[in-house]
């Protein structure tokens, strides 16, 4: 792959079957090597200095869109998809760019087997009867 | 980009995320009952799905299309600073059931929202969580102008379990939601305090 995206060679085959336009800003990733499937209320929190991530070339204006958007406030990947108006798995697969990169961490990537403590479950329903 | 972060050295809050899914037939109110107590208004993702091979379709016409998109609405309540919940209504389309098992995953449990005038909307959303035993709530909207029926005949009509709480709403007042939402939470307790004793026999 010639990596400047300029190139000649085509980073596809006929094989691939037909290019879905949004994931060519993932290169045509569908998934991000060595990571589990986030979920989709999975935290992206800012890392701390990576406010500035602009000496990256590797990185595409939707990186930075992300790594913008968490510097603020922590925000869930269903947030980021929404707010970039981009399909989940195009944002996942950037979101483990950055992940690697070392400019965003994800809190509890996976979804738990267990149902959450009895503590949290009663803040929720006291939560909703405060509303 | 550089944004000034006021607070500097005070790392970010990163709430616990907790999901509650809103399940039903094709306009019975999912969406309506999302933003009735959604602190944003709800929110859209979507996802793209390759066609190939689909048995069901008919494509004739437009041949040319080979992706389709999958919504997913959802919207968010934050109870604290660091607790946040998530609502999030399922694709209305059977088809995508395999967006489900995504959503259901680490789910506390699910409200089935059901329109007397067409109660066989549901029976597909309420056979899925049954078989994959998420706790679930039945919510009987009670739209305007439609026959209403007491909760016991709609669980009769649905050959609920007796322990699946079946309760008469409105998808458009907010304290409507609240007690529904609420209602999933308490079942979701009982139901895996109900585990834990059968486990534990």
């Amino acid at each position: 792959m010639s990596g400047d995206g300029q190139g000649s060679s085509h980073w596809f085959d006929d094989e691939a079957g037909p290019v879905v336009r949004p994931y060519a800003m993932t290169r045509g990733r569908t998934t991000s090597a060595g990571q589990h499937r986030l979920d989709l209320i999975a935290v992206v929190v800012g890392e701390p200095g990576a406010e500035d991530p602009e000496t990256d070339p590797s990185l595409a204006p939707e990186h930075m869109e992300i790594v913008g958007l968490c510097a603020r406030t922590p925000q869930s990947v269903a947030e980021i998809a929404a707010e970039l108006n981009l399909p989940i798995g195009v944002v996942r697969v950037l979101i483990g760019d950055l992940v690697h990169a070392k400019l965003v961490r994800v809190t509890r990537p996976v979804p738990p087997a267990e149902l959450p403590d009895e503590s949290i479950l009663r803040d929720v329903i006291n939560g909703l009867r405060a509303l | 980009m550089i944004f000034g972060r006021s607070e500097r050295g005070k790392p970010p809050v990163e709430p616990v995320t907790l999901k509650i899914l809103v399940a039903g037939g094709f306009g019975v109110g999912k969406t309506t009952l999302v933003g009735a107590v959604s602190e944003i208004r709800p929110l859209r993702t979507e996802e793209l799905l390759t066609e190939a091979g689909s048995p069901v379709d008919d494509t004739r016409g437009v041949e040319g299309k080979h992706t389709t998109t999958v919504a997913m609405d959802f919207g968010r309540i934050t109870l604290r600073e660091d607790l946040v919940l998530y609502l999030f209504g399922t694709p209305g389309q059977e088809r995508f059931w395999f967006m489900w098992d995504e959503l259901s995953e680490g789910a506390l449990g699910a409200v089935v929202l059901a329109d007397t005038r067409r109660l066989e909307d549901c029976f597909a959303a309420v056979d899925y969580f049954e078989r994959r035993s998420i706790p679930f709530v039945v919510g009987v909207n009670c739209f305007e102008g439609a026959a209403r029926y007491p909760a016991e005949s709609v669980r009769q009509a649905l050959d609920l379990d007796a322990a699946v709480p079946v309760v008469l709403c409105d998808a458009r007042e907010r304290e409507s939601v609240k007690e529904v939402l609420i209602g999933v939470v308490q079942h979701s307790m009982e139901y895996a305090a109900g585990r834990r004793r059968a486990l534990a026999t």
